[in-house]
């Protein structure tokens, strides 16, 4: 028998980003008994590193600018994959989001007649993104916190759930472990809010942490729950290259909606050799109009710098492989010619700071070299989009953990917005289930037994495999074959490399004790990561056409049919993933007309 | 490759440092060798880390004596062949190798007033200069990396005063509410002698370590301690000092 600790709890809210620190601010304000867990120190999440922005459509710097022009620019960077009402309710709450966070103490950058400035983003049409400098998640995140923490919720840090329980198709708890002592734990709650984060790091070049082993997508799948568009992975187009140790590391889209402009090596600005025809009407061709705009956002058409992230992250991809990349493989990020010193220490001090300690580059005197980076994950696990709540009664989630708002692809800005509104959502609904339960659902001994006994598999086991080693290949083969630009040989290859991945994860060693041990704690992330792998690389063979963040190289263009559909995994009984194709939901006559309108 | 000879702390309080030469390449930094070795001679060797830029202040630990944020100390600051050791924030209690206990930080925390706005304008809007917020937002800057903390005499060597002083992180927590535009609470206004601001004697040392340079003493200490004065010197009431 494990022994572990217990606790019963109304609502247990797992990961405290800001979808974490939302949902459980509201569930708490809604009466619920209170968890939130997170296998960081409170405050240290994802969400800390976000640079540029919120996007609302507060209307401040342009009163054109509504939730009906937000959600258009939305649906149209994740080219229609998008769950249309999730899309709407994320345009329309938005704005109240980011005020409320105010009266929380956030101090977001002003307009001179003192209200919250917006800045441009890719996508967006009009500045739209409440922001801090180039620190706005870390703005977010403390806000949060600081308001959390008067709110009577018991913190759980560093804490990590393996397992959510069962008692029939319900949830009914979190398993996990303390990571400091590595003593097994048990949450009993009536509802449960996955708000983990993403899956970066089963990818060699990423801005992810070593978090984003994609704990929640794969914990809701072994409870029975679906994902979603697996294969609409956000490359971001502008990470560091060089030196190679901080290769990956995001350089804010801030920077070009600020004024800075891609340029490959022969000095051309290549975006303008680079727009879509979706785009084309919007977009400035010539370079005179895009400088322009950034004054004048009536007479004169955005740049192409800012298309969307999937548009620039290719562009900058074929430059390099068609040999006009910078010296270490990427392209030139330039706002040095183009702005004055004391604008850019003053918009981008995080980027100066970075750069001039990481790399060596004065950014207010030399061009930043740049190129695509895994950075974000539009799929995940599927929600219902009202009530945040997934295929599994009384499991809910919300942030970058939830799929469906972005669609194919994830326009700047939409996620910290994403995570105020779904995070307050998940907790509103998650509370208000586990009021109507009459009694706490049960958890099954068997079930805790099994799991405990597998999480310490590692150090029984004559173990010869060493769980960085395994980590590592993954990450190399999911960057070569399943990244930016896919094919269907290289998509067969990962699975096969997968499958070997696997099957050597059952033959893990973990070397020292159970406190504190990253080996450990990296062993059994493992299973996380490899699942999700697999069900990234059939989900991307299975669509055969390319959208957003998913480039197929042999079925090159954009087809209608697949734009209503999603691609579904599903884990097997044999620890497989399958993947079938659903239908979507179809955006209703009075959405679709806000298109036509153009 | 280069090779960097460290010297880590490894186990609990009664651990040791131990010797390691760890292979690296260019351009990396001290974080980087620390992973280093996690991939190839210590799987199980505790380490905090999360952005690897500077951004969360999860890695710190005092580099050849120097509180420093591992993420952003590069190999090449130091000379080559030198040793490099690393050890554990020491004013907090060891958990193992380079990670402490922190939960310290988190029970002064709840302590802070908590800001109480007053009410939003007829449009549904707060106004809010920018010159207004500029010193609210350095204060806002902290990226909670507690090295300010390490460095602080006050509670470096004393563990006894730990119960009585909030420490340079929560000074600015402190003054980020009562400097804030838009609080009404009155409890923020209020400094509790219970935070300890007498003990602090301006020698500044937690500025010059703070890797977001904020001016933890002259902008939030100092006026801090004048409000107090006015608040709580005895000598201020006996001459009828006014408020
Ligand atoms: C460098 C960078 C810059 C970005 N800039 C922007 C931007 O400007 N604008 C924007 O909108 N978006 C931006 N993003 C994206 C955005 O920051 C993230 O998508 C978002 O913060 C995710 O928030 P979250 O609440 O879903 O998860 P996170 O903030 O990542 O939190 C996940 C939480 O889950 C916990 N957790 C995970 N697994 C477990 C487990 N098994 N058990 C217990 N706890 C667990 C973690 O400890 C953590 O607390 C940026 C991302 C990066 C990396
Ligand atoms: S100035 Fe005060 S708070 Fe800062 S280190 Fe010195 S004594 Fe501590
Ligand atoms: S004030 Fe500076 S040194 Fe102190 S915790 Fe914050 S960022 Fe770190
Ligand atoms: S890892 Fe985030 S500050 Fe070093």
């Amino acid at each position: 028998m494990a022994e572990y600790e217990s606790h019963d709890y109304d609502v247990v809210v797992i990961g405290a980003g800001g979808a974490g620190l939302r949902a459980a601010i509201e569930a708490s304000a809604r009466g619920a008994r209170t968890a939130l867990v997170c296998k960081s120190l409170l405050g240290k999440a994802h969400t800390v590193m976000a640079e540029g922005g919120v996007a609302a459509a507060l209307g401040n710097v342009y009163p054109e600018d509504n939730w009906q022009v937000h959600f258009r620019d939305t649906m149209r960077g994740g080219k229609f994959l998008n769950n249309w009402r999730m899309a709407q309710i994320h345009a329309q709450e938005a704005p109240e989001r980011v005020l409320e966070l105010e009266e929380w103490g956030a101090l977001f950058d002003r307009t001179p007649d003192g209200r919250i400035l917006q800045r441009d983003f890719g996508g967006h049409r009009y500045a739209r993104l409440a922001h801090v400098g180039d620190r706005t998640g870390l703005e977010i995140i403390r806000t949060l916190q600081q308001h959390a923490v008067h709110r009577g919720i018991d913190v759980f840090m560093e804490c990590t759930i393996t397992k959510l329980t069962k008692d029939g198709n319900r949830v009914s708890g979190a398993f996990g472990y303390w990571r400091e002592s590595g003593k097994f734990i048990l949450f009993k709650s009536k509802a449960v809010v996955l708000a983990t984060g993403g899956i970066g790091k089963m990818y060699s070049i990423t801005s992810n942490s070593w978090e984003y082993t994609g704990d929640g997508q794969s914990l809701a799948a072994r409870a029975g729950a679906d994902l979603i568009d697996m294969e609409c992975i956000q490359f971001h187009p502008t990470g560091m290259v060089w030196p190679l140790s901080v290769r990956g590391i995001l350089v804010t889209e801030g920077v070009r909606g600020d004024g800075g402009t891609l340029r490959n090596s022969t000095g051309k600005r290549f975006m303008f050799d680079y727009i879509p025809p979706m785009f084309a009407k919007e977009t400035a061709d010539t370079e005179e109009e895009a400088d322009r705009w950034y004054t004048d956002k009536v007479n004169a058409r955005r740049t192409p710098d800012l298309l969307p992230r999937d548009e620039v992250a290719r562009a900058i991809h074929y430059e390099v492989k068609n040999g006009r990349g910078s010296p270490h493989g990427g392209v030139l990020l330039d706002i040095a010619t183009r702005r004055d010193e004391d604008y850019i220490k003053r918009r981008l001090p995080s980027m100066y700071h970075q750069f001039k300690q990481l790399a060596d580059v004065d950014i207010t005197k030399e061009p930043m070299e740049v190129g695509p980076t895994c950075h974000y994950i539009m799929g995940g696990v599927r929600v219902e989009a009202d009530s945040a709540q997934t295929t599994v009664p009384g499991l809910f989630a919300a942030g970058e953990a939830a799929a469906g708002l972005h669609g194919s692809n994830r326009l700047g800005g939409n996620s910290l917005s994403d995570l105020l509104v779904f995070g307050k959502r998940a907790g509103e609904h998650a509370a208000a289930y586990a009021a109507g339960l009459a009694a706490q659902p049960a958890v099954s001994e068997e079930e805790i037994d099994l799991e405990a006994r597998e999480v310490l598999g590692g150090f029984d086991s004559q173990g010869t495999e060493n769980p960085y080693t395994i980590q590592r290949e993954l990450q190399d083969s999911m960057q070569a074959l399943v990244g930016i630009i896919r094919v269907e040989e290289d998509l067969q290859q990962a699975l096969v490399k997968i499958a070997e991945l696997k099957e050597r994860s059952r033959n893990v060693g973990v070397e020292g004790n159970r406190q504190y041990n990253p080996g450990w704690h990296l062993a059994i992330d493992l299973r996380s990561m490899l699942m999700l792998a697999e069900a990234t690389t059939k989900s991307a063979l299975e669509r055969k056409e390319s959208r957003g963040g998913h480039t197929r190289d042999d079925y090159p263009t954009a087809v209608k049919e697949w734009e209503s559909r999603n691609v579904v995994s599903r884990l097997q009984a044999d620890g497989s993933m399958s993947v079938t194709v659903e239908s979507k939901p179809e955006m209703p006559p009075e959405l679709q007309q806000l298109f036509e309108e153009g | 490759m280069p090779t960097a000879h460290l010297r880590v702390w490894r186990g609990e309080d009664d651990g040791d440092y131990y010797e390691y030469d760890v292979e690296y390449g260019e351009g990396m930094v001290v974080l980087d060798v620390v992973h280093l070795l996690q991939a190839h001679q210590a799987p199980d060797f505790a380490v905090r880390w999360n952005c690897k830029a500077g951004k969360c202040g999860s890695c710190s630990a005092e580099v050849n004596g120097q509180p420093r944020l591992m993420c952003m100390t590069r190999m090449n600051t130091f000379i080559p062949g030198e040793t490099i050791t690393i050890a554990p924030l020491k004013t907090y209690p060891l958990i193992r190798d380079l990670v402490t206990d922190v939960s310290y930080n988190y029970e002064i925390a709840q302590t802070i007033p908590e800001l109480k706005p007053r009410p939003r304008e007829a449009d549904g809007t707060h106004r809010m200069g920018q010159v207004d917020i500029d010193r609210g937002q350095e204060f806002r800057k902290c990226i909670e990396c507690f090295l300010c903390m390490d460095v602080c005499h006050v509670i470096r060597d004393h563990e006894e005063n730990k119960r009585e002083f909030a420490g340079p992180r929560f000074f600015i927590s402190l003054a980020n509410v009562a400097m804030h535009p838009l609080d009404t609470n009155p409890q923020s206004a209020l400094l509790d002698p219970a935070f300890g601001l007498s003990y602090c004697n301006i020698t500044k040392c937690c500025t010059e370590v703070c890797p977001e340079g904020i001016h933890i003493t002259d902008n939030g200490i100092i006026p801090m301690k004048e409000r107090s004065i006015d608040r709580w010197d005895p000598l201020r009431k006996i001459f009828g000092g006014s408020r």
